[in-house]
């Protein structure tokens, strides 16, 4: 643990990419191959299992630092998370630890049937014998909640450069269910087949976006100069549901959303036209909910997703069907080098021995000539339910993660409003102890309704502007969140907006955030909650 | 209840009526005794300043011709029959609390204070009082200190491994204070010492109050860029993310502050490194000065002091949060990063206090974002509370 916690400090002690992947490889040349594959499990964003419920882990933690509980939660909201909260106030320790990453985290997953006393019991011995970096380490481990500022990307290269095994490879390997405890450094390190592990998907391919912000658009001169000839692209609908890969191997099926999340179950109406797949093909497409054979709003979607149990009435009211956008494995044949061109053939094919069209859409080509006309159907995009338009270059095989180059997403402006900001939350991580979070209200009469909650959009400049105004015009305190002074007017952008009997504006937006702050505008001139409404349309 | 008491909180500073002055007005008043030299305590404009000795040049440095009375600690100084007298507080050099005494009643001011010697100070010594009006920067108890031997020690590190890779060492902190405080506990076996010319002004005018302080060199055009490279340049806050400043890249650029406790705080800061490093007392020491002064009343100026007087009046002390001008509640938070501040600077001074209707009791003097701290002219954007 200590070699864990030693990777932390020198990774936050540093800002730059090279010394970065340097402590990377000093760390992975330093520890047993099992903790390897424990780094390896927690950076790439699998959450160890949470053996002891985080109100108990919270609790004692208060008990060990000798506090009340207020103060506790007062120094929570200064540091902005909790496993640091905990590791900086519990007493210093006195024993000493020389365990390993991979020992702490097996007796972590011994614990999940001991009793709470013996729980409590080990958990005040542990916290004994770390010192303050291991403890937040530790901490982090416990409660499960494994965000490090450094990406995938850089360990994988880390280790690319220790093993010689190209990135793309090792990003592959590392795709999928596997467990720590059971995939070995070695195991890893061997060239690997499709057998080894039936479920294991592809890394997504991603697309970079063509135009920043909404500010910055892109003239089809633009596009002209970026992407040069029209005759090299294929342009399609961006949709908006859940990306997901779909696999049908050795007679099994698997639904794997972007999230690397085995979905398989939630998804049972899928299931008749993956198993009519032939074996050996895995397809990369969006799920959306369906209408009359017409793709759906995501919310119609996200009402399903969260449930743990699906009832028949959901599946009525919002059935799912699959737009393929692409085709990876072909009889058993990993296709991703093949060109977009060729790979769409094989995709349109698939499709077309289908016994299920229903379920198995594919998402059609736009037709255009010039840059120009692509950008007329852009402004359509709303109507079909399109986040905007996917540009993909006909030549290009098919490759792992957000590249530049060969896929672009061309998405549509946001719609906006102007509000008025009223309640304001500290926020976490590097925000902490600042006012970030923030609720916005719009006029509805003389009153201010809140409608959307947005956290991201403003610099830091204007972060410290606005936090400064809040701590001088809070009108009263309940817990953490401040009622402000409402004064202070920013324009919010949102993806979509539906009608909600969730919220008391009687609407829910996608992706609201704020686009600027609009210190041009009294509070006087921010918009009305007719307006917003008027933006729901005819549905 | 008849009686008022001996010091008050008023809109221009704290006033002790019987003696008819102040203590680190905000406004200009007639008599202004001076805890330290800080910009969010010395104020211009003032007819007559009482200061301990060793902040005379200073003060003389940041305000111009005053008309200055200084005081040793310990020296009893007597105005319309209120005994005043000055006793250290740690926090930097020539730092003082402002003990005053009238008909047997005792308070007792702490200015800003830290209780570890920082090894330029003259060390902390708890003054007994009945009231006592503390500051309390840092009263949270998630900030505690390590010994500065074991930061130095980090340091020292840091500048050596600098040194074996080829990297220039830039160490930021307040011109007055942490300047000090890392020169004099730097290891000059390894390389010579740079100042950046606010900290070198700082520097002289304490040489000239008889301070030694181990040898710098002010850094000029005419400095030898590779030379300035193999030694440590030590540089205020103002100058981060400047070109002044990456003239010596490739470097690496340390922040010494308290507020590098926290890992949020030090990650927005972006600096390479971050060492927990501060004037201000921590939780611990905070508690432990207020319980050694046997105070009946401890009143909280600046910093977490809602949290910290609850606490306070839950283990047994009878605490109260007043409103002043010194640091800020809770807005005493971290520097900007150098692109904030170069916005920042192209803000029209007070900018905000103008746009804004801010609080009856808030600021009215308060350039945007915190402003306490060491406004010399030289750096008058540099911003922050001194830590």
């Amino acid at each position: 643990m200590k070699s864990f916690a030693r990777l932390f400090l020198s990774l936050d002690e540093t800002n730059k990419t090279n010394e970065k992947v340097k402590v990377l490889k000093d760390y992975f040349n330093s520890v047993p191959d099992t903790d390897k594959m424990h780094m390896l499990a927690l950076f790439a964003g699998r959450k160890p299992k949470r053996q002891i419920n985080s109100t108990l882990v919270r609790n004692w933690a208060i008990e060990a630092s000798n506090i009340p509980a207020w103060l506790f939660e007062e120094s929570y909201h200064v540091v902005g998370d909790l496993a640091e909260t905990m590791a900086l106030l519990m007493p210093k320790h006195f024993g000493n630890s020389s365990k390993t990453l991979t020992e702490w985290i097996a007796e972590i997953n011994a614990l999940g049937d001991k009793t709470e006393e013996e729980k409590k019991l080990w958990l005040m011995e542990s916290w004994a014998m770390l010192d303050t970096s291991e403890r937040f380490v530790f901490n982090k481990l416990l409660t499960g909640s494994f965000r490090v500022g450094v990406s995938q990307s850089l360990v994988i290269k880390a280790l690319s450069e220790i093993s010689g095994i190209n990135a793309a490879a090792l990003t592959h390997r590392i795709m999928g269910s596997w467990m720590p405890e059971t995939y070995s450094y070695s195991q890893l390190m061997q060239d690997q087949n499709v057998a080894d592990d039936l479920s294991r998907p592809y890394p997504f391919f991603l697309a970079y976006p063509i135009q920043e912000t909404s500010e910055k658009q892109r003239s089809a001169e633009d596009m002209r100069i970026l992407l040069g000839d029209e005759a090299e692209w294929q342009a399609e609908w961006k949709w908006d549901g859940i990306r997901a890969q779909m696999i049908k191997r050795g007679g099994e099926i698997f639904i794997w959303s972007r999230g690397e999340d085995l979905a398989t179950d939630k998804f049972p109406e899928l299931h008749p036209f993956l198993n009519a797949l032939p074996d050996g093909t895995v397809i990369d497409g969006e799920l959306l909910s369906f209408k009359n054979g017409l793709p759906m709003p995501f919310n119609l979607l996200q009402t399903r997703i969260g449930r743990k149990n699906l009832n028949k009435k959901i599946l009525e009211e919002s059935p799912v069907a699959v737009i393929a956008y692409d085709c990876l494995e072909y009889e058993g044949e990993d296709i991703r080098y093949k060109t977009q061109a060729e790979r769409r053939l094989i995709l349109e094919q698939l499709h077309a021995e289908t016994p299920y069209p229903a379920l198995f859409n594919i998402s059609s080509l736009i037709p255009f000539s010039t840059w120009d006309e692509l950008a007329t159907i852009r402004e359509r995009s709303r109507a079909m339910i399109a986040e905007g338009i996917m540009l993909k270059r006909k030549s290009a095989a098919y490759q792992v993660g957000r590249k530049r180059g060969d896929w672009w997403k061309w998405k549509i402006d946001p719609l906006s409003v102007d509000a008025v900001m009223i309640y304001a939350q500290k926020g976490h991580g590097r925000r902490a102890d600042l006012y970030t979070d923030y609720t916005f209200a719009v006029w509805d009469g003389d009153k201010l309704v809140p409608f959307a909650k947005a956290y991201s959009g403003l610099t830091d400049a204007e972060i410290n502007k606005v936090d400064y105004f809040i701590k001088r015009n809070t009108l009263e305190k309940f817990g953490p969140v401040r009622t402000v002074k409402p004064q202070l007017v920013f324009e919010i952008g949102f993806e979509g907006i539906n009608k909600s009997t969730r919220h008391k504006s009687g609407i829910a937006l996608r992706f609201p955030r704020i686009l600027r702050w609009r210190q041009d505008k009294p509070k006087e001139e921010a918009d009305t909650l007719e307006n917003l409404k008027a933006l729901l349309g005819d549905e | 209840m008849a009686k008022k008491p001996l010091l008050e909180f008023t809109d221009k500073g704290i006033y002790c009526a019987p003696g008819n002055f102040y203590i680190d007005p905000w406004q200009p008043v007639d008599d202004a005794v001076i805890t330290h030299a800080h910009a969010d305590h010395a104020y211009p404009g003032n007819k007559r300043y009482l200061a301990h000795q060793l902040s005379k040049e200073v003060l003389l440095y940041r305000l111009g011709e005053i008309q200055l009375q200084t005081a040793a600690y310990g020296e009893k100084v007597m105005k319309n029959g209120v005994q005043i007298s000055l006793h250290p507080a740690g926090h930097v050099i020539g730092s003082a609390q402002v003990r005053v005494e009238y008909q047997g009643e005792v308070w007792v001011v702490s200015g800003d204070y830290k209780v570890e010697y920082d090894g330029v100070s003259t060390p902390f010594e708890a003054v007994r009082c009945h009231h006592f009006i503390s500051e309390c920067t840092f009263g949270m108890p998630v900030y505690q200190w390590k010994p500065q031997a074991a930061v130095f020690n980090d340091i020292n590190n840091w500048w050596r491994h600098n040194l074996d890779h080829g990297l220039a060492t830039v160490l930021v902190g307040y011109s007055l204070g942490k300047a000090q405080r890392i020169l004099q506990n730097l290891d000059l076996d390894n390389g010579k010492v740079y100042t950046h010319g606010v900290i070198e002004n700082t520097n002289e005018a304490l040489r000239r109050n008889g301070i030694q302080l181990n040898p710098t060199e002010r850094i000029t055009p005419e400095s030898a860029k590779e030379e300035v490279r193999k030694g440590i340049i030590i540089a205020p806050p103002s100058s981060v993310g400047t070109p002044w400043m990456r003239k010596f890249q490739p470097y690496s650029f340390g922040y010494c502050s308290g507020w590098m406790a926290i890992r949020g705080a030090k990650r927005r800061r972006a600096a390479d490194r971050g060492f927990v490093l501060s004037d201000h007392a921590d939780w611990d020491g905070l508690i432990s000065a207020i319980d050694a002064t046997g105070c009946e009343c401890v009143y909280l100026t600046h910093g977490y002091t809602a949290t910290f007087s609850r606490y306070l009046n839950e283990i047994g002390f009878n605490a109260r949060e007043v409103h002043t001008l010194y640091g800020d509640d809770e807005a005493a938070s971290p520097q900007p990063s150098p692109k904030e501040r170069e916005e920042e600077a192209e803000l029209p001074h007070l900018a905000l206090s103008k746009e804004y209707d801010l609080g009856e009791h808030e600021v009215k003097a308060l350039s945007f974002g915190e402003g306490w701290g060491e406004a010399t002219k030289d750096e008058a954007n540099a911003g922050g509370p001194d830590l």
